[in-house]
């Protein structure tokens, strides 16, 4: 070990420049592995709803009817002419879908009659959906029941007069910030003006995300009211497995069908929703990607070039090794010796710079902090390319012929 | 001397293509990926009126009631209507507009064709004045048009052409729902970035199609958009009885052409307040604010923290590119030693191995510079394919285009700076004696 840090001595600047580049490599790519990381699980969170078999769509009619009962009877109407549909099993009307990033409500529950601000939880989603909506969208309740074909109510939040309907299903995390270890079927919650209604919950489910993920509402914090209209008109279609893409292009045509002076303004399969939420994710991670690898074989083309450099400039010096004994091997171990003290060096600077960039972008871009799982990966991963970059050259300088020593250069 | 210092980096780069190649690659790479980075940067930070944007500013007042108050925290960023109509009619500015946006439904008038949304602009008269809009037909409306609530439209050209032919629109009738609009003017092509007036549409959304008298448009019950927030215990409030609502969903730009001018509109927005708070309908103490353009898309964050993000990235990687330039260059520089060494021997100055060397880096410059332009227009065309609202400006100007060059030069003359000033450091007789 001695003889090579005594030899690096002589090549301080290019040694510093080396470490230097693999320190930044290192702390970029930490950083960058964390980032794709976090964007990959929240991608992998399941919907909570059958993914692959809805459909949905939007629609605004001009000179839209005023009284609710006119709006129910032409609600009806499309919904009678939706499920007659070859293939389509159930068609709801609903306020918004998980990750649809459309018609998003949150407002304040509480656990007590017009509670003070102690007793409720804030930012919480709701959706609202018509009968048949958990069946339609594929929720499973992991606890209590469906609603009951009475339960499904005249309801609009934005009216805060109104009584809500008399059951809800919670998400499991809405019941755990709602009733922490406690049982939450037949739990009531209070909404609405002043917290005047009431609810009770009737089912909960584990899974149901929010139309779309955000640090107020978090990922799952909603409930799902039963009502016979809902504001914001989303038509969801359940099909079945093989009609869908079919079912999605005359959805159109059938909707004229029963109003031609309708304006369509969205019509999806759902798994194109779900795709469309995480495009920047997805873009992002591309992207990391991209920079992680350039940035990888910058540095090894880097540790290629200096390495052949000092091989050729060392040429001399191991011809005279290899003729006072030292073996192949010896100078090959060298080689990758001097590399990985390098590369050391290189990884201890750059986990430092890791911790500071985390904490720079943890404070810019409300970032979390980098668990230190991460930085042995990162050592590896640069460990391995240095002696893979260094290979190369090593092999060249043990096949170095003894008799070079004997030659001027 | 500089063919010379040429000839001879030419010949030295030659002799090792795979360390030149690499070098012009590192280079290349860090340009193009900051390029691009920089690029829609700048485009997202740009000045959308830089003749006018130091004369326009947007005020803030504070109308909510005493709940969740806390001193020191910033004012609403809209308006509700009383409070834009009283400053609209105070005519404290040179110019001053009261706007919201909407959504209407356009019935072309072939009757056969489907009907179509459009986004819209309900705005006061000076709205076209002020913001300097390009007609290429007709102009805009009067304040009189706005009392008396005229059905008056401006329409883009791009829905002009759509409906009538741009060049017959004005004077045809327009059917927005159940009512009839008379066409009196076109604007031209005009998509100021960002969307300044109204960043509630998002910072990057595309100019109206429709532009109607806001008085009209409201007596009307056209639609409107955009964000709304109230406070109060009234509810959600009737679409149709906005006016009185205790909520702000308005936004409000007044012109102010001298710093007298403006002192005097800062006194008068609280001076407002203390008036309105007096009359019972505000009940917090005065809160006022008035932000030049510049400084409201500062305040509005208006470039998206992963933009942001990119760029870090971008400027770290091309740091990681030039400090890799920097070793291999110092490789390249030091490996040549003996050489340097001769013609240190037969007369050459220090400066002058120098200078060679500057030389044989800014052509590697240069070639890393077209590598990284080359790269960055690959990089924006994959950035203008993104669904995002920025997409379509994503170009690289003129300025950019140079700058890039710029850029690529300086930061690998910079770069071969160090390794050239140690290789000219060789001693001559060392050299020679080794050899």
């Amino acid at each position: 070990m001695h003889p090579i840090i005594s030899a690096l001595k002589h090549h301080k600047t290019v040694v510093i420049l080396v470490v230097l580049e693999i320190a930044l490599t290192c702390a970029i790519v930490s950083n960058g592995i964390f980032i794709i990381g976090n964007h990959l699980a929240t991608m992998r969170m399941q919907t909570g709803v059958a993914d692959n078999e809805l459909v949905w769509a939007e629609s605004s009619g001009i000179g839209d009817a005023s009284t609710s009962a006119s709006q129910a009877s032409r609600a009806a109407a499309d919904l009678a002419a939706l499920r007659g549909m070859p293939g389509v099993k159930s068609a709801v009307i609903t306020n918004s879908l998980p990750l649809s990033s459309t018609g998003s409500w949150g407002t304040c529950i509480a656990r007590k009659a017009g509670g003070a601000d102690a007793e409720s939880v804030c930012t919480v989603v709701i959706y609202a959906g018509t009968a048949g909506v958990v069946n339609t969208l594929g929720i499973r309740l992991s606890q209590g029941r469906d609603f009951l074909p009475q339960e499904y109510q005249d309801y609009d939040p934005f009216q805060g007069e109104r009584a809500p309907p008399p059951s809800v299903i919670i998400t499991r995390s809405l019941a755990q910030k709602m009733w922490p270890g406690e049982d939450p079927l037949g739990k009531p919650i209070f909404l609405g003006d002043k917290n005047s209604g009431v609810t009770h919950v009737v089912g909960v489910t584990d899974h149901l995300l929010n139309p779309s993920i955000n640090k107020q509402s978090g990922a799952d914090l909603n409930m799902l009211l039963p009502v016979t209209l809902a504001t914001g008109n989303m038509y969801v279609l359940r099909t079945q497995p093989g009609v869908r893409d079919a079912t999605l292009r005359n959805l159109p045509k059938v909707l004229d069908g029963v109003d031609e002076q309708r304006i369509i303004t969205e019509n999806h399969s759902y798994s194109d929703t779900v795709s469309d939420y995480f495009h920047d994710d997805r873009a992002l991670i591309w992207l990391l990607l991209v920079v992680i690898g350039s940035l990888l074989a910058l540095t090894a083309l880097g540790v290629i070039g200096l390495s052949s450099f000092w091989v050729q400039q060392r040429t001399h010096q191991i011809g005279i090794r290899r003729a006072i004994g030292a073996t192949r091997g010896d100078i090959l171990r060298y080689f990758q010796t001097e590399n990985f003290l390098i590369v050391s060096a290189g990884i201890v600077l750059g986990l430092g710079l890791a911790v500071v960039l985390n904490l720079l972008l943890m404070k810019q871009y409300e970032l979390p902090r980098l668990p230190l799982t991460y930085l042995p990966i990162a050592a590896i991963v640069l460990w391995l390319l240095g002696q893979l970059a260094v290979l190369g050259p090593a092999l060249r300088a043990a096949a170095v012929p003894p008799v070079v020593a004997t030659r001027s250069v | 001397m500089f063919g010379y210092y040429f000839d001879l980096a030419w010949r030295s780069l030659k002799r090792n293509k795979v360390l030149t190649a690499l070098m012009v690659l590192a280079i290349g790479l860090g340009i193009g990926a900051s390029m691009t980075m920089i690029t829609v940067l700048h485009v997202m930070t740009a000045d959308p009126l830089p003749d006018k944007s130091a004369r326009l500013f947007y005020p803030q007042i504070d109308p909510q009631d005493m709940e969740g108050y806390t001193p020191g925290k910033e004012p609403m960023d809209q308006f509700s209507w009383i409070d834009a109509m009283n400053l609209l009619h105070a005519r404290k500015g040179s110019h001053q507009v009261a706007m919201t946006g909407g959504r209407v439904t356009v019935r072309p008038p072939q009757g056969e064709s489907r009907a179509f949304f459009a986004d819209a602009r309900y705005t006061s008269s000076d709205f076209f004045s002020m913001f300097d809009v390009p007609f290429l037909y007709g102009g805009g409306w009067t304040a009189d048009d706005d009392d008396r609530q005229a059905r008056v439209a401006v329409i883009s050209r791009t829905l002009a052409d759509k409906l009538f032919g741009a060049d017959h629109a004005v004077g045809q009738s327009l059917r927005l729902g159940k009512d009839v609009f008379r066409v009196i003017g076109v604007v031209d092509h005009w998509d100021p970035v960002p969307h300044f007036y109204d960043l509630t549409q998002g910072s990057y959304h595309k100019t109206e199609d429709v532009f109607l008298p806001l008085e009209t448009a409201m007596a009307l019950g056209q639609g409107t958009s955009g964000n709304m927030s109230c406070w109060g215990h009234g509810g959600f409030p009737d679409p149709r009885n906005m006016k009185n609502a205790n909520c702000v969903w308005m936004q409000f730009w007044v012109q102010l052409d001298t710093p007298a001018q403006v002192q005097a509109y800062r006194e008068f927005l609280v001076h407002y307040s203390e008036q309105q708070k007096m009359l019972g309908r505000f009940q917090r103490p005065p809160n006022t604010r008035l932000h030049d353009l510049m400084g409201w898309l500062d305040y509005n964050h208006v470039v998206p923290g992963s933009v942001q993000l990119q760029a870090l990235l971008a400027l770290g990687f091309m740091l990681v590119c030039l400090v890799n330039t920097v070793a291999l260059l110092l490789v390249k520089f030091l490996r040549r030693s003996s050489e340097l060494g001769v013609r240190r021997a037969m007369g050459a100055s220090k400066q002058s191995i120098f200078a060679q060397l500057l030389t044989e880096a800014s052509l590697i410059g240069i070639a890393g510079g077209i590598a990284g332009l080359l790269l960055a227009f690959g990089g924006l065309w994959i950035v203008r394919h993104q669904p995002v609202e920025y997409a379509p400006y994503a170009h690289l100007d003129m300025a950019m285009l140079g700058a890039t060059l710029v850029l690529a030069l300086c930061a690998t003359v910079l770069a071969a700076m160090f390794p050239a000033w140690r290789a000219c450091r060789v001693q001559p007789a060392r050299v020679l004696k080794i050899q």
